[in-house]
């Protein structure tokens, strides 16, 4: 297994978000997560890449236990990427500064190299032109795309996307998708949290909806979509459903 | 009934103006001098308090402690109290020259207060900083100090530059607080003219050397302001 999750538990204060969530995902499995606002799909995420501490449980990567504490998380974040809704881009630096800032001082590669990566990555998703701009100068999507560059230049095993495109207008959720197909098959492992259902049944080897703390179904895209067994995956599904996101 | 006249006489004569004037300017050069040397490390006090109140790591909970009580005591007492108390108080505990100056001393009162208010300025413009920055940071596998040294901290100077300014001009008004303890800068050296006249112009005189420091710095600061202001205001809205 890559990724496991073992009886992962974590709560703010009273609020049990996570009640003990059991996971398994292959290498280049692309899986999303699913459900309501407030269901966890966010703090999930950030246990994974030990932004959140867990309460209880363990998390794995390639069998070796992660979440122990006291466990340096900065060589665990190298092999675990995340790219977020929103302010993801460091605003006083440059595209090309924002992705070989950890090149040049997490992983230590000299500037020309970390150079070498960025203008290959930027270049590979469009960006090429764009390397010496700062972040407000781009789109939105533009902005996301580069955010997934960053995070992809580290060399990622897994790669971690929370509603990379809730914060983005209509028009520019397509090119942001397009990485993301793009990297499907590369052979990098995703956990993908999203609201967009569409996107999540075409990507997705596997789905699973999350409520009350837990995986409360999971299964393949057309499973979960077209035949789903429990009953708040079925009242979730309606309700987006009303509001045309399907 | 005050007579113009008298104004005049008392406040603006002329003669007394052409006749100070020289002499003030030489002792504001003491008063540029003092802000010159106190301001670097005013601005390096107020970093390391402020670096050091804003982190996270729990081995520094003593010091994170010691440095909050620190920022209150200075905070909340006038700077001119501690201008006395460090600036008269140390010399005379029986230090040898050079360091048993009241010009050294009151400056190193400057510096204390100072560093703790900016300090301040500084610890507001690092919590301003968006939390997702330091999550996207760290998820890069950034360091706590890497991340406050390349991310956090670049863009919360920045925020805090028109705050920090407003504190300066301050500091340049303040250095003549010294004056109280000695050293004869322009504030000093105005009253001594003052006396020896029994005309208040030098201190008019004073006070026009002062606004041609302040208003100039002042009017910078606004401008920053509104430029800072404008820039945030065209990227948050999209
Ligand atoms: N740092 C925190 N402190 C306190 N409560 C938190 C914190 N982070 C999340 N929560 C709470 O945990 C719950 C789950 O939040 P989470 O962001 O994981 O949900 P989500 O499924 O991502 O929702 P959305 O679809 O709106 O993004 C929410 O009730 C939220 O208020
Ligand atoms: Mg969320």
């Amino acid at each position: 297994m890559k990724l496991e999750l073992r009886n992962v538990r974590k709560s703010f204060e009273e609020r049990v978000v996570l009640a003990g969530i059991n996971l398994e995902v292959k290498a280049g499995e692309v899986v999303s997560f699913i459900g309501s606002s407030g269901s966890g799909k966010t703090t999930l995420l950030r246990c994974v890449n030990l932004l959140e501490p867990i309460d209880d449980g363990a998390i794995f990567l390639d069998g070796d236990e992660i979440s122990s504490v006291g466990r340096d998380p900065n060589p665990v974040r190298r092999r675990i990427g995340i790219v977020f809704q929103s302010f993801n881009l460091f605003p006083h630096m440059s595209v090309r500064r924002n992705i070989t800032l950890a090149l040049t001082q997490v992983v230590e590669k000299s500037a020309d190299e970390a150079n070498e990566i960025a203008s290959s990555l930027l270049k590979r998703f469009g960006l090429g032109e764009k390397i010496d701009a700062y972040p407000d100068q781009l789109s939105g999507g533009q902005q996301q795309r580069v955010a997934i560059v960053r995070a992809l230049a580290m060399s990622p095993e897994v790669l971690l996307l929370d509603e990379i495109t809730s914060a983005l207008d209509p028009e520019l959720v397509g090119e942001v998708l397009d990485v993301v197909r793009e990297l499907k098959g590369s052979g990098i492992t995703m956990l993908i949290a999203t609201h967009e259902m569409n996107f999540a049944r075409e990507i997705s080897d596997r789905v699973c909806f999350l409520a009350s703390g837990l995986v409360a179904e999971q299964g393949s895209p057309t499973q979960i979509f077209s035949n789903p067994t429990d009953e708040r995956t079925k009242q979730f599904l309606r309700r987006v459903q009303a509001v045309g996101k399907t | 009934m005050p007579r113009w006249d008298r104004v005049r006489e008392s406040f603006f004569n002329g003669e007394r103006l052409v006749d100070s004037f020289p002499r003030l300017l030489d002792a504001f050069v003491l008063d540029i001098k003092i802000f010159a040397w106190s301001t670097p490390a005013i601005i390096a006090l107020a970093l390391v308090l402020a670096i050091t109140r804003s982190s996270r790591n729990p081995a520094l909970f003593p010091i994170r402690i010691f440095v909050i009580g620190y920022i209150d005591i200075m905070r909340g007492v006038p700077v001119i109290l501690w201008i006395y108390l460090i600036g008269f108080g140390v010399p005379g505990v029986g230090l040898e020259r050079p360091f048993n100056s009241p010009l050294l001393w009151g400056s190193v009162a400057l510096v204390l207060t100072y560093g703790a208010y900016i300090a301040e300025v500084f610890r507001a413009g690092i919590d301003s900083v968006h939390e997702s920055q330091r999550a996207a940071s760290r998820s890069l596998g950034l360091s706590n100090s890497q991340t406050m040294r390349f991310v956090i901290l670049p863009q919360a100077i920045r925020r805090v530059v028109p705050p920090l300014m407003n504190d300066l001009v301050s500091l340049q008004k303040d250095v003549a607080l010294v004056s109280l303890i000695g050293p004869i800068e322009l504030l000093r050296q105005a009253g001594i003219d003052k006396a020896k006249f029994a005309n208040f112009t030098p201190y008019v005189a004073a006070a026009i050397i002062f606004l041609m420091i302040t208003i100039p710095l002042t009017r910078t600061t606004d401008y920053l302001l509104a430029r800072e202001r404008k820039r945030t205001s065209a990227t948050r809205v999209r």
